[in-house]
């Protein structure tokens, strides 16, 4: 590495002032007049800044909606220096954005953005998720019926649930699909959602209680039944039937295996 | 190091036809369109998933597109001019993509992008010295030797430059190329935002382009900004390669300049942001295929 040690020190403290508007430009830069040289040196700062917060803003549009441009763009650029890409591939870019909103001090009266985040990111992921095959409900009844509880159910590689004490589902709906965004009011109830892409769209949909658990004890490799139980001891009102429609509906399951 | 020369077009290599930059805005319109260009070029690290193996959309769209026209890899995320070490993870995976589809064309740029384990999201300049020489040689014959083919190096944009270098910047590229045997990527754009930025002539550096390494061309747009009061007491203007607008008129003429003196080659267009309707693209394309044509009419005339 001493062969480049110049050129190290040159990357270091051009990285450095790339990522700390406060510290100094690297001395190397051609000396024009001063003026000039920091002129120059923004560009590169104006480059990387808006690049991660337009790739930012098209992964959260939410979130972008919810706080508005100018907002959205101080933010971003916190989170930016708090947290520079650690990647080549900018879409691995921003799956920590949710743990950021937790703490971030000026939105600590919108209290359901963490868990808008983390929406947004399944959505980016299941976009980006490999394709699988999809199961049909009808396989289920061609079982024999004691044999339903002992099977595993698979889940597709993009598909994944939010549980959260917030109504994200709904406000992510409205400010989706609507010009005016409707109004929701503040007792409403938490809201589990399922997100899929079982082809080239992904799908969000409310799931019911309990429905959470039990896809969590799925993954974990536990039976229908004992995923079922699972469920059950959590929320007394989980109901297998309504549940199991709703995942096969949206395509979250990519194959079914008996015992 | 061994002295390569030029090596001739493979079987299998881009036509020298116009391409354009494959966008997701545009994927319906080509499949359903199967418009008349030359090839198309994509940004690799956009068809390697989101960290979990890569699926939907974008595999679905360019396996589609793969099975009509030539492709050409454009990497953004090898960082060749970092200190650090070459990204073993980036290679595989770009060797992997590569296995899949089987670009005909890989090029990357005369740039750094990573420190550490930092990465910057831009493509940051080098100062051209001896020792910057011999780390980029590294990194090319690294990178051609684990992925197992040729790779085109771009002359980038810059709006720095540094005291530490020694030598201009196609004296770089063409020691490069013979040390490495890497072909050139030629980016009219970005030779001419840097003879504007550091005050050189752009068509000498069109001229004296190393024109047997070049088997790609880039023609893109650029903003104008800004850049303080000169000496002379006259507002400055700096020129930022934005590619979210047609080439002016200078980059066009300085594309022709080139081809006239070194014949066809691939020539991308490249439209990164504010992307417009597929049909204003296609239409630049075939601008360049026309000036390529037009410009061969005339060789046959006088000979």
């Amino acid at each position: 590495m001493s062969a480049y040690s110049d050129l190290t020190l040159l990357q270091q403290q051009f990285t450095a002032a790339l990522l700390a508007p406060s510290t100094q430009i690297p001395a190397a830069i051609a000396p024009t007049d001063e003026a000039k040289r920091q002129k120059r040196f923004n560009v590169y700062r104006n480059n990387m800044h808006a690049g991660l917060v337009a790739a930012l803003g098209a992964r959260y549009p939410v979130i972008l909606r919810l706080v508005g441009d100018e907002f959205f763009q101080a933010m971003a650029l916190a989170f930016i220096r708090q947290e520079p890409p650690t990647s080549p591939i900018l879409a691995e870019y921003g799956a920590h954005f949710a743990r950021f909103l937790e703490t971030f001090e000026p939105t600590a009266d919108l209290p359901y953005l963490p868990d808008m985040a983390r929406l947004e990111w399944l959505r980016h992921l299941a976009y980006h998720a490999p394709d699988s095959p999809i199961a049909a409900i009808a396989e289920l009844a061609s079982l024999a019926p004691e044999k339903l509880g002992e099977i595993r159910l698979h889940l597709h590689p993009a598909a994944s649930h939010l549980a959260s004490d917030y109504p994200v589902l709904t406000i992510w709906q409205t400010n989706t699909h609507d010009a005016t965004v409707q109004p929701i009011s503040a007792d409403r109830p938490g809201e589990t959602t399922l997100i899929t892409r079982p082809k080239l769209d992904v799908l969000l949909c409310p799931l019911p209680i309990g429905a959470g658990i039990f896809i969590t004890a799925l993954a974990e490799g536990e039976t229908m039944s004992q995923a079922a139980a699972s469920a059950l001891a959590d929320a007394a009102s989980f109901d297998l039937a309504k549940t199991l429609a709703a995942l096969f509906d949206a395509g979250a399951i990519s194959h079914i295996q008996p015992d | 190091m061994a002295d390569h020369q030029p090596l001739p077009a493979a079987a299998g290599s881009l036509p020298d036809r116009a391409g354009a930059g494959l966008k997701p805005e545009h994927y319906r319109a080509i499949l359903a369109e199967q418009p008349d260009i030359g090839w198309f070029e994509l940004h690799p690290e956009n068809y390697m998933g989101a960290g979990r193996g890569a699926g939907g959309p974008p595999q679905y769209y360019l396996e589609r597109i793969r099975a009509l026209y030539p492709l050409s890899f454009h990497g953004v995320g090898l960082s060749i001019g970092s200190t650090g070490r070459l990204s073993r993870d980036h290679l595989q995976r770009l060797k992997g993509l590569m296995a899949q589809y089987q670009p005909e064309q890989f090029s990357e740029h005369l740039a750094w992008s990573s420190h550490g384990s930092a990465y910057m999201n831009d493509l940051l300049p080098l100062p051209y010295n001896q020792a910057t020489l011999q780390l980029v040689a590294a990194h090319v014959d690294e990178a051609q030797d684990y992925l197992g083919r040729r790779m085109l190096i771009e002359n980038p944009s810059t709006y720095a430059t540094f005291s530490c270098s020694e030598m201009g910047e196609i004296d770089f590229l063409a020691e490069l190329a013979r040390r490495t045997g890497c072909g050139l990527l030629l980016d009219i754009n970005n030779a001419y935002v840097c003879a504007h930025n550091h005050g050189f002539d752009p068509a000498s550096y069109i001229d004296a382009f190393p024109a047997e390494w070049v088997s790609e061309i880039h023609i893109a747009g650029h903003a104008m900004i800004d850049d303080g009061i000169e000496a002379s007491g006259i507002a400055g203007q700096l020129l930022v390669d934005t590619h979210d607008r047609p080439a002016c008129a200078t980059v066009w003429s300085l594309f022709r300049r080139f081809i006239r003196r070194a014949g066809p080659r691939p020539a991308l267009i490249e439209w990164d942001n504010a992307i417009p309707a597929w049909p204003a693209l296609h239409a630049e394309a075939t601008r360049a295929d026309r000036m390529m044509a037009q410009n061969h009419a005339m060789h046959c005339l006088a000979e």
